[in-house]
């Protein structure tokens, strides 16, 4: 297929839209449905619990039931909803079905497909009304707030079919810039929406294009960052598996926009499925003549070429992408000047990453009212956060910005795992800070969370309980810094290291108020003097967990004591009464410094013991405890 | 391994062919896509073939070296048949994983970046592989192994060659 025209495409849309006819239903009734068609999470998450082996079994069993003409199983992007993987989602209608095991599909063709009976063990179950069985995606609390425009196509579209792709609409957004507008009213749309870039700093998109747009005519390039670095967000990967193109058709609007032919994807070399389908939708989108030269005979030319990133955090950072792109060590470099007047071998470089580009497509299609009607007064639209740790529903979520805390953990997260107490929310990864439960109505939006010592970050949001020492994440995400620090300033490279022994100090008992005064005076000049954003926020974690969480450090420093039983050098490890004289902690005591006879209560001698925790986690009865 | 511009081992002829094929020779921003190769060809880079590339890309392998020192996901030394990569990222570090890599270690009888000598097994920590759903998560070659307790880690040794 070679698309020749805007008018072509348009044609092809109109042919090939019903590709997703059943899929646009989601509640047809069961009894009167003729034709389905079943979808497979083919996300990382749910392809490590061998989703690809549900998918191989539903087309047996379909197969051997004869019934290929009217049902079909596809894999598709990611649900989103990682916590109960793998997801198997049926339509016309609608059903959700969770944590399917490859066995499970004989019991899906034959009760749901032939019988026309869902599948009731493996339906979602309202955890607020035990007994409740939610048989639809949009009936589960982790969906009802949501609002889907990055993710529109994650769960819908199989992610390597050019088919499917045309169907949902893509490219349609290019096809409008090219005959409707000109690069400058492009970047007016920009503008206009309100639209900030999603990896970070939050800075006017529409502005960034500006910046590149005035610049003399000549070489220019656009540039994706996709080395999505910050550790528990995985929102650009999900994207990049699920929907490819879109990031593609954003690229070359962008290209259009500020006179660039040449685009460069930056992608972690740790992600091999989003390269896989990211190559295949490049090379789909240049056969059916959507990338190359002369696109859609409008005269604009636009190359797409992959970069593979190499494990640095840093190069996260855009200067030092670009000079990770031109094949050097990845170390930042000051701005101004800015990558839109000089970037990549010196020319003027637009970079985004992968979630703000994927807006652009239905800003374009939609206009910027539309887009800038969503959300709060300063953040428009929408943002995707990858809520982990301690909560029940693990998982990406799409929400609009303004949106609360307490909404998203507790209605759509679930609350906290094991009915633990919520402690705290961090978010924006090793840049960002924690957020401590009085903040929990705060309405998340980039000028929020950076009032309260936190930022937004890519959108990682991990959920932390009483189980967790705020002295040891802060002391966590320092090990990050100092690990990942390219080196290059003095402020990172050495006082970064000083900070993460100062909080070694204080979890080894070895604190005193004068490293709490040093903690604060160093943070503030690291944030004053370091070369770049990895840098200059770096003390973040250590600066909000004092702010909120004082009394923690007090406790580490004053009494010698860890309130959340963590840091194992100020605890003492005991046998309780619970002990059933199995011996199986004497066994694995690393210290030989627990003995007893059989059948009787052990004993660990204190003097000798290491406080490495091998006996607790040998215990069948939770026998040994922290004091 | 040969000597230095006289290699004629299949490997090395593989790595030239991919230079030539893609044109690359003499292109210095094409050196992380080399090194990507390279890696993947031998395993690791070693210095014969950091000066092989030096040679054809006409870099000065000084430079090289930084550029394959600066990186994490490039190795100097052979890995083990079995790579245990214990994810140290956020979502699973605040469900454990620090426990995980502690009894990995003991386990095992190896720190946290090391390579047993006879190359059955390496043991290192990684940030964030993304399957923050099965948080915590150990990675052995490519196979995820999700949710796991430290008494789960047995098994898992037990089930490699």
């Amino acid at each position: 297929m070679k698309i020749s025209t805007v008018q072509d495409l348009k044609n092809e849309y109109q042919k090939l839209a019903s590709l997703l006819a059943l899929r646009r239903e989601e509640d047809a009734v069961s009894g009167k449905i003729n034709k389905r068609e079943i979808l497979v999470c083919g996300g990382t998450g749910c392809m490590s619990s061998d989703s690809q082996e549900i998918l191989a079994n539903l087309r047996q069993e379909i197969n051997d039931a004869g019934l290929q003409d009217t049902v079909s199983a596809h894999i598709s992007g990611c649900f989103g909803f990682c916590e109960k993987g793998p997801i198997v989602k049926i339509f016309p209608d609608g059903v959700f079905y969770i944590e399917v095991q490859p066995a499970d599909a004989r019991e899906i063709i034959d009760s749901h497909i032939k019988g026309n009976q869902l599948v009731r063990r493996l339906l979602y179950e309202d955890p607020a009304n035990p007994g409740l069985h939610l048989a639809r995606q949009h009936e589960i609390p982790f969906y009802k707030k949501q609002l889907r425009i990055a993710l529109r196509n994650c769960g819908l579209i199989n992610p390597e079919s050019m088919e499917e792709c045309i169907a949902a609409q893509g490219y349609q957004a290019l096809g409008k810039c090219l005959s409707e507008y000109t690069p400058k009213q492009v970047v007016d749309i920009m503008k206009a929406s309100g639209l900030r870039g999603r990896g970070g700093g939050g800075f006017p998109t529409g502005v960034k294009w500006e910046a590149a747009y005035v610049q003399p005519m000549g070489k220019k390039y656009v540039v994706c960052n996709a080395d999505e670095g910050d550790p528990g967000a995985f929102m650009d990967r999900s994207i990049l598996e699920g929907d490819s193109h879109s990031i593609i058709e954003a690229m070359a609007i962008a290209a259009y926009a500020i006179g660039a032919n040449e685009g460069y994807v930056y992608i972690r070399a740790e992600y091999p499925l989003a390269i896989k389908r990211l190559s295949k939708a490049i090379s789909d989108a240049s056969d059916w003549g959507l990338l190359g030269d002369n696109i859609m005979n409008t005269g604009f030319s636009f190359n797409l070429k992959l970069q593979y990133g190499a494990g640095a955090f840093v190069c996260g950072e855009e200067t030092a992408l670009l000079r990770s792109i031109e094949g050097g060590r990845g170390e930042p470099t000051t701005k101004p000047p800015f990558p839109a007047q000089s970037g990549l071998w010196g020319y003027p470089t637009v970079i985004n990453n992968v979630e703000t580009y994927a807006n652009v497509p239905p800003i374009i299609l939609r206009g910027a009212e539309w887009f800038s009607g969503i959300g709060s007064e300063k953040s428009k639209g929408t943002k995707v956060f990858a809520l982990a740790g301690k909560i029940n529903n693990v998982g990406l979520v799409e929400v609009p910005m303004g949106i609360t805390l307490r909404e998203i953990i507790y209605e759509i997260g679930g609350g906290v795992k094991n009915g633990k107490a919520f402690k705290a929310v961090q978010t924006g990864g090793p840049s960002g800070g924690c957020i401590d439960a009085s903040n929990i109505d705060t309405r998340i939006d980039y000028d929020n969370l950076i009032a309260l010592g936190s930022m937004m970050g890519s959108g990682g949001m991990i959920v932390i309980d009483e189980d967790n020492c705020m002295v040891d994440i802060a002391k966590f995400y320092l090990d990050f810094t100092v690990d990942e620090s390219c080196g290059k300033c003095t402020p990172c490279r050495i006082g970064n290291k000083r900070l993460y022994e100062l909080l070694e100090d204080l979890t080894q008992g070895k604190g005193t108020p004068e490293h709490l005064d040093k903690l604060k005076t160093l943070s503030q000049i690291i944030k004053d003097t370091a070369l770049c954003g990895l840098g200059q926020t770096a003390p973040n974690p250590v600066l909000s967990t004092m702010r909120y969480f004082a009394d923690e450090y007090h406790a580490h420093v004053h009494d010698k004591t860890c309130p959340a039983k963590v840091c194992t050098k100020l605890l003492n490890f005991v046998i309780t009464e619970a002990c059933i004289g199995c011996g199986r902690c004497a066994r694995g005591c690393p210290a030989n410094c627990i003995s007893g006879e059989l059948r009787k209560m052990f004993v660990i001698d204190q003097a000798k013991c290491i406080k490495c925790g091998a006996c607790q986690d040998a215990c069948p009865k939770q026998a040994v405890a922290r004091q | 391994m040969a000597e230095m511009g006289k290699q004629k081992s299949p490997e090395f002829e593989e790595l030239d062919g991919f230079i030539k094929k893609s044109g690359l020779e003499g292109k210095q921003s094409a050196l992380i896509a080399v090194l990507h190769q390279a890696q993947h060809i031998f395993g690791y880079l070693p210095k014969e073939v950091m000066m092989f590339i030096g040679k054809k890309l006409q870099i000065p392998v000084a430079k090289i070296y930084g550029v394959v020192t600066f990186y994490s996901f490039f190795n100097t030394e052979p890995k083990g048949r079995n790579q245990f990569k214990v994810c140290l990222g956020t979502a699973c570090f605040v469900r454990g994983s620090d426990k995980i890599a502690d009894a990995l270690q003991r386990q095992l009888g190896m720190k946290m970046g090391e390579t047993s000598e006879d190359l059955r097994y390496s043991l290192e920590a990684v940030r964030c592989v993304g399957a923050c759903g099965l948080a915590p998560v150990v990675l052995v070659n490519d196979k995820v192994y999700g949710r796991l307790l430290v008494k789960d880690i047995n098994k898992i040794i037990d089930a490699q060659e």
